[in-house]
């Protein structure tokens, strides 16, 4: 067949780290994953116990008051702020990653069978995707983890669930040029059917755009799970998660106590950042028609 | 016109539905609201005596006839703790919502605009670089922490402003700029694009060779048609910032529709979140609908588009 379909393994192959890569992204990103990975081996503290002989709110230790045995000061609980950071990293790591592959597999499974088959079940899916649309993420996000009650995995769902609408519509268009290509024609000539067209023929065709939502689609879920934490609705205590973080800092920031703002805060931001810019490099990467965008 | 207006209102009426059976069968999947609302140790026989109140104890498609009669004729249930409709206290914190995302609004166009059109004119230039920056922070600075930072700098270390509330200008400033930051980031990039698109056109390379001064060109025969796409987005954020700003309004004390929902969470107010949500999805759809209609209105083009 004389069509060539552009393979993301393929286009990723040969990469020369430190020329072809972009280092900014990777040097966030490669330590967090490590970090979130490690973490019961990298954190000094269980990050559920209070410290035996701390005092509560104690500054990090390059303030006065601060010791280096909790480097970046204690919580309300006398927990030691880094250990805390270092889990919280694991459950942005999980949910970021794990939410984006439910969001994609939702959204990109419906944009397929939307574009592709079309007709009624392309109108029904498409109405769904705008009655989704019509609220905003975030309070839907709210909503349904008010109802469901939290847990990490259930928010794992929840953002899944409230986040494919983009490749939904980002795929159903893609597939709606795809589906009047030659090597799609002929696979139907042939005799394939619907399932082996979409599974064979569509998937391999959209998976560059999938990928490059899904680099795009991490940050948002790290930020919503931060805002549910925040709001009491996300990953329930004593689990560590940066935004319940961030909300446990919120009453002792009247007083100063910054650092129980700031660590947090700076951990998502570092890691959304590079995920930004990670997926910035990869759409260029992927797709070289948007490289002017 | 009158086909493209009827088509859609189908769709948004369509969306409606949609939305409210998802609102609904959420609800009824997740438990029984009654349960979830009442204290520990309440006594079954009550708790019967309020689903019945309620409806609850009629078959599903009763209750979901039921709810969709009640959207339409704007009864959207009784909060519980507030003993009023939800309807009313949605509307009675929509001009406190609005408020702060007007402010929002101003300031996304006092860092957006003016940015993105520098990045525009001065493509990879010093300018653009600054520009690509704010709209990279934009995404990966979350709103809600810029909020904490803003009140640990200027209200506990500077001692400028006041932390919560609501009355003069100083209360406004801090949650408008964390609310307003991520869009601010948004009409950048779009300014930025809408901009390159029109400098490339036929109509701005004639008005160069006219020998009309740069910025003549760029103030008034370009920027006036990058305009139209950067307000519609303008208007649409604003619709979002009314009904999403919830960790802004919570984090400042802001008394709007944000906050409504955080208590209606924390209260255990199940009318009073479901019908906050309901009541931001109508909103929603209904601008949506009538910036499409308008749009149809003023460029024919679209009318015949799906």
């Amino acid at each position: 067949m004389s069509v060539t379909t552009l393979q993301p393994i393929r286009l990723l192959k040969g990469l020369r780290i430190g020329r072809d890569l972009p280092l900014l992204p990777l040097a966030i990103l490669v330590p967090f994953v490590f970090i979130a990975v490690f973490a019961n081996l990298i954190a000094p503290y269980d990050p559920t116990e209070p410290i035996r002989g701390a005092k509560i709110f104690e500054p990090p230790f390059w303030s006065a008051g601060g010791s280096t045995r909790t480097l970046l000061g204690t919580d309300f609980q006398a927990r030691d702020v880094l250990s805390r950071l270092i889990f919280g990293a694991r459950v942005s790591l999980i949910v970021g990653v794990m939410g984006t592959v439910v969001a994609g597999s939702i959204g990109t499974t419906l944009g397929m069978v939307a574009g592709y088959v079309g007709g009624w079940v392309d109108q029904v899916i498409m109405r769904v995707t705008d009655a989704w649309l019509a609220l905003p993420a975030i309070v839907f996000a709210i909503f349904l983890a008010t109802m469901v009650g939290p847990s990490m995995w259930n928010i794992v769902i929840i953002l899944g669930g409230v986040y494919w609408t983009r490749y939904a519509r980002v795929i159903r268009a893609e597939v709606l040029s795809l589906r009047e290509r030659e090597f799609v024609k002929l696979a139907e000539i042939a005799g394939a059917s619907r399932r082996r067209v979409i599974l064979r023929h569509i998937l391999p065709n959209v998976m560059n755009s999938t990928m490059v939502l899904a680099s795009l689609t991490i940050g948002v879920v790290i930020i919503a799970e931060a805002s549910l934490s925040f709001l009491g609705v996300g990953v329930p205590p004593p689990q560590p998660a940066w935004g319940s973080m961030l909300a446990d800092g919120r009453s002792m920031l009247m007083v100063g106590d910054w650092w129980l703002t700031i660590f947090p805060g700076l951990g998502i931001l570092l890691v959304v950042l590079a995920t930004q810019l990670f997926g910035d490099w990869l759409r260029i990467r992927l797709d070289p028609q948007q490289r002017n965008l | 016109m009158g086909q493209f207006i009827f088509r859609r209102t189908f769709y948004a009426i369509a969306t409606l539905l949609i939305l409210s059976l998802t609102i609904f069968t959420v609800v009824r999947l997740t438990g029984d609201p009654v349960t979830l609302m009442a204290e520990p140790g309440a006594q079954e026989a009550d708790l019967d005596l309020v689903r019945a109140e309620w409806g609850l104890d009629r078959p599903l498609p009763v209750q979901y006839a039921a709810f969709v009669k009640n959207i339409i004729t704007g009864e959207l249930g009784q909060s519980f703790n507030y003993q009023m409709p939800v309807r009313a206290l949605y509307f009675q914190r929509l001009p406190n919502s609005l408020e702060l995302a007007l402010a929002a609004t101003l300031i996304s166009f006092f860092i957006g605009i003016p940015a993105g059109i520098l990045s525009a004119v001065r493509v990879n230039s010093v300018w653009d670089h600054v520009g690509k920056t704010i709209a990279l922070l934009g995404l990966s600075v979350p709103g809600f922490w810029l909020g904490l930072v803003l009140i640990l700098v200027f209200s506990v270390w500077l001692e400028w402003l006041p932390t919560s509330g609501q009355g003069s200008w100083r209360n406004l400033v801090m949650p408008a700029v964390a609310l307003g930051w991520y869009f601010a980031a948004s009409l950048l990039r779009l300014t930025r694009s809408s901009m390159l698109e029109v400098l490339r056109s036929e109509y701005i390379k004639l008005a160069r060779l006219k020998g009309l001064p740069a910025f003549v060109v760029i103030a008034l025969h370009a920027f006036k048609n990058a305009l139209i796409p950067v307000l519609t987005l303008a208007g649409i954020n604003l619709v979002v910032m009314l009904n999403a700003a919830v960790i802004i309004e919570v984090i400042f004390a802001w008394p709007g529709i944000g906050r409504l929902l955080y208590e209606g969470i924390f209260q255990r107010d199940f009318p009073l979140v479901q019908g906050v949500v309901m009541e931001a999805g109508i909103m929603i759809v209904v601008i949506n609908l009538l910036v499409d209609v308008l749009y149809a209105y003023i460029d024919p083009r679209i009318r015949l588009t799906r």
